[in-house]
């Protein structure tokens, strides 16, 4: 099977980031300045795919027989997964350095988890979306583990390891019974027969192992154990990486899988187990994060209830939901990799100072980190002139228009509690003395990827109609 | 259909019961007068040196791994050889393309490895 | 001859599957969850390839493949894990491994 030109032009990204990905590694062996060329080059082919990408949105073509893909909706995940991956380099490049990490391959590992998520955003079959998946994870294992002598990455990396490779347990078993009643692993056809299958208890429980592999992945409650001592063992760059591109993708596949309900073509099965998933982890999210006092765990808890924010629109299940949902992701991706930017800033060489107190009188020290900290913390909880407000605002709209409004309330409910948690950073910053005394280093790239997170929060808090108007009409 | 499996268990049951029934026997009717160099671990004649439980080099674990993963890609080369006959008449040439570049991208992954130093034994 | 019915494979990879999941959820020794896990990947192995011999429909033999090599990786990944965890801590067990609240 051959590729003509046209097509060529559109996996183009693909065979970039491939192709960088093995030049990168050439780099890192024969090159003794590695680690200076490395974080530029892979912020340089990012930036090109994010270009690309945003480029072929207009168009809508599968690739490979009907395997993968391009333009539309995978076209704007790719370039919210190569936008964050850049971002995520550009503020690693200093803070690896005093994490003890300061190897070229990180940033190897870094693309080959962006083309992973790459794939499983433009997968139109199961294979190809394993095989995504397994990309992006097996380099998240390495990269939350990547400094070997300390021991709370040894520890954080083991759990994820263990319970990812349990969720890939559970994904290639329901994958297999998908299989065998589907007779195809062609998600298109698949979906096409769903009606017909739903009958079918065999691939029902198939279809639900899949569903609960992926509730593992975007980090949903009853499935959310291992998030809190990942984010906080692994190195502050990867957490950020990982809570916002793992769980893009992931939400990318779930849409796809779900794809024929948001068209009302079949009947929403999976109202309930969804509406259920996210009640519970926004509820959970919200309240254990209250108890934190370290900040990486507290955002580990709040990826959780915004986790459960994007399920409400999973559960309501119509198109705004999907424009919802991808407007969210695409704002969360800037607020959580902007905080965690901060706290990478903050953070000292042996993973101290990640505690709130550390933040007391953040204000006279270094008031633009203080501000930009109350930007995003603002962000998250989702206060209306900020893009994150927008965000919740349109998941929420969605689930009114599908006669879900008490998972509205419960939505608004828990962002109210969330509120409590977010405000505490900010008056700790504000209204509290320093206890300890450190220096703020800041790293120019650091503060660089703080900056454009928080612009493009204004940005897109004041003018959401730009970006909104380009997801929908690629919704539609 | 079962029915056909009946000669296994008979095999089966017959291998049981005669491993155990030379154990047994050995035991009952076999003289038993043990000493110390009778009870020494058997090591070709010399005098048994050490724990039989030492711990192996890290090394080891490092070059199996490594092994477990070139191992595994043979399974991508086998298909593709067995219907090699079919591509090589549909596309000629080019049917060597694809397996050349898995191929190529598996050697640098080794060529990594190597210039990294995971092959050096101390 | 007449063939093994597809119930018996099936029957017996959801056991193996079943054996893997307990084996994981109680076992404390890291080696020995992994090996569980590694369990639960191959009975889906065992039915990818089952129902694919059985619907003629060679997909799910190329999915196993994937599988089998994806397992690899994931194992090589997980060893070194456990190798670096076992250089700092001296232990694998999962109850000693806990600086964060499981």
């Amino acid at each position: 099977m051959m590729l003509n030109s046209s097509e060529l032009m559109q996996i183009i990204p693909f065979l970039v980031l491939g192709t960088g990905i093995v030049i990168s590694l050439l780099i890192e062996m024969y090159s003794s300045k590695s680690d200076a060329i490395l974080p530029w080059l892979t912020i340089a082919l990012l930036i090109y795919v994010a270009v690309h990408s945003i480029n072929e949105v207009g168009s809508n073509d599968l690739l490979f027989g009907g395997m993968l893909a391009v333009g539309g909706k995978s076209s704007i995940f790719n370039f919210l997964f190569a936008v964050g991956g850049a971002l995520v380099s550009l503020g690693a490049i200093d803070y690896i350095k005093k994490y003890g990490a300061n190897f070229g391959e990180f940033y190897v590992l870094v693309q080959s988890s962006i083309l992973g998520m790459m794939f499983m955003s433009g997968a139109r079959d199961i294979l190809v979306v394993f095989l995504g998946l397994e990309l992006m994870s097996i380099c998240f294992y390495v990269l939350v583990g990547i400094n070997r002598k300390k021991i709370n990455a040894n520890e954080a990396s083991m759990k994820y390891f263990l319970l990812g490779a349990f969720a890939t347990g559970f994904i290639v078993y329901g994958v297999a019974l998908v299989f065998g009643t589907a007779q195809t692993m062609r998600i298109g056809e698949i979906l096409v027969n769903f009606s017909s299958l739903s009958g079918n208890i065999l691939f029902m429980t198939g279809f639900i192992l899949l569903i609960v592999g992926f509730a593992f992945k975007i980090a949903a409650f009853p499935f959310h154990m291992w998030v809190p001592d990942v984010y906080t063992g692994s190195s502050t760059a990867v957490t950020g990486l990982m809570s916002t591109g793992g769980k893009a993708a992931a939400f990318s596949v779930l849409l796809v899988l779900l794809g024929a309900v948001f068209t009302q073509e079949i009947e929403n099965t999976f109202m309930p187990l969804f509406a259920g998933l996210a009640v519970l982890s926004m509820l959970y999210g919200s309240i254990v994060a209250i108890a934190q006092n370290n900040l990486k765990r507290m955002l580990a808890y709040s990826s959780i209830s915004h986790a459960g924010y994007m399920l409400i629109g999973l559960a309501a299940g119509n198109l705004e939901s999907v424009t919802g949902i991808m407007f969210y992701l695409v704002i969360y991706v800037f607020m959580n990799i902007g905080a965690f930017g901060i706290i990478a800033i903050i953070e000292g060489p042996n993973d101290d100072r990640v505690d709130l107190n550390s933040y007391a009188g953040l204000h006279q020290k270094n008031p633009v980190l203080a501000l930009f900290m109350a930007l995003f913390m603002l962000a998250l909880a989702g206060l209306p002139p900020l893009a994150g407000f927008f965000g919740k605002y349109y998941v929420f709209i969605a689930a009114i228009e599908s006669d879900l409004t008490w998972l509205a309330i419960v939505g608004v409910f828990s962002s109210v509690i969330s509120v409590y948690f977010y405000l505490r950073v900010i008056v700790y910053m504000y209204f509290k003395e320093s206890e300890v005394d450190f220096n703020v280093n800041i790293s120019p790239t650091g503060l660089m990827t703080v900056v454009i997170c928080g612009l493009l929060l204004i940005v897109y808090g004041l003018f959401p109609g730009s970006l909104l108007g380009l997801i929908a009409s690629v919704v539609n | 259909m079962i029915e056909q499996y009946i000669p296994i268990f008979m095999v089966m049951v017959f291998a049981i019961i005669f491993g155990l029934g030379v154990i047994f026997a050995s035991k009952i009717f076999g003289p038993n007068r043990p000493n110390k160099f009778k009870l020494m671990p058997y090591e070709s004649g010399k005098d048994p040196v050490g724990d039989a439980r030492e711990r192996m080099s890290i090394k080891y674990y490092l070059v199996a791994m490594l092994f477990i993963i070139f191992d595994i890609e043979v399974i991508f080369v086998y298909p593709w050889g067995v219907e090699f006959k079919k591509l090589f008449a549909d596309f000629g040439i080019l049917a060597f393309t694809p397996m050349l570049v898995f191929l190529i991208v598996l050697e640098l992954g080794f060529l990594y490895i190597y210039v990294k130093g995971g092959l050096k034994w101390d | 001859m007449t063939s093994i019915p597809i119930e018996y494979y099936l029957i017996l990879s959801a056991f193996m599957f079943s054996v893997g999941v307990t084996g994981v959820l109680i076992r404390r020794n890291a080696i020995v969850v992994f090996m569980s896990i590694e369990l639960m990947l191959n009975s889906a192995n065992l039915a990818l390839v089952a129902f694919s011999s059985y619907l003629g429909n060679s997909t799910g033999q190329i999915f196993a493949f994937f599988v089998m090599t994806v397992a690899a990786a994931e194992a090589a990944v997980g060893l070194a894990i456990i190798i670096a965890i076992f250089r700092n801590k001296l232990t694998v067990n999962l109850d000693e491994i806990n600086i964060f609240k499981w």
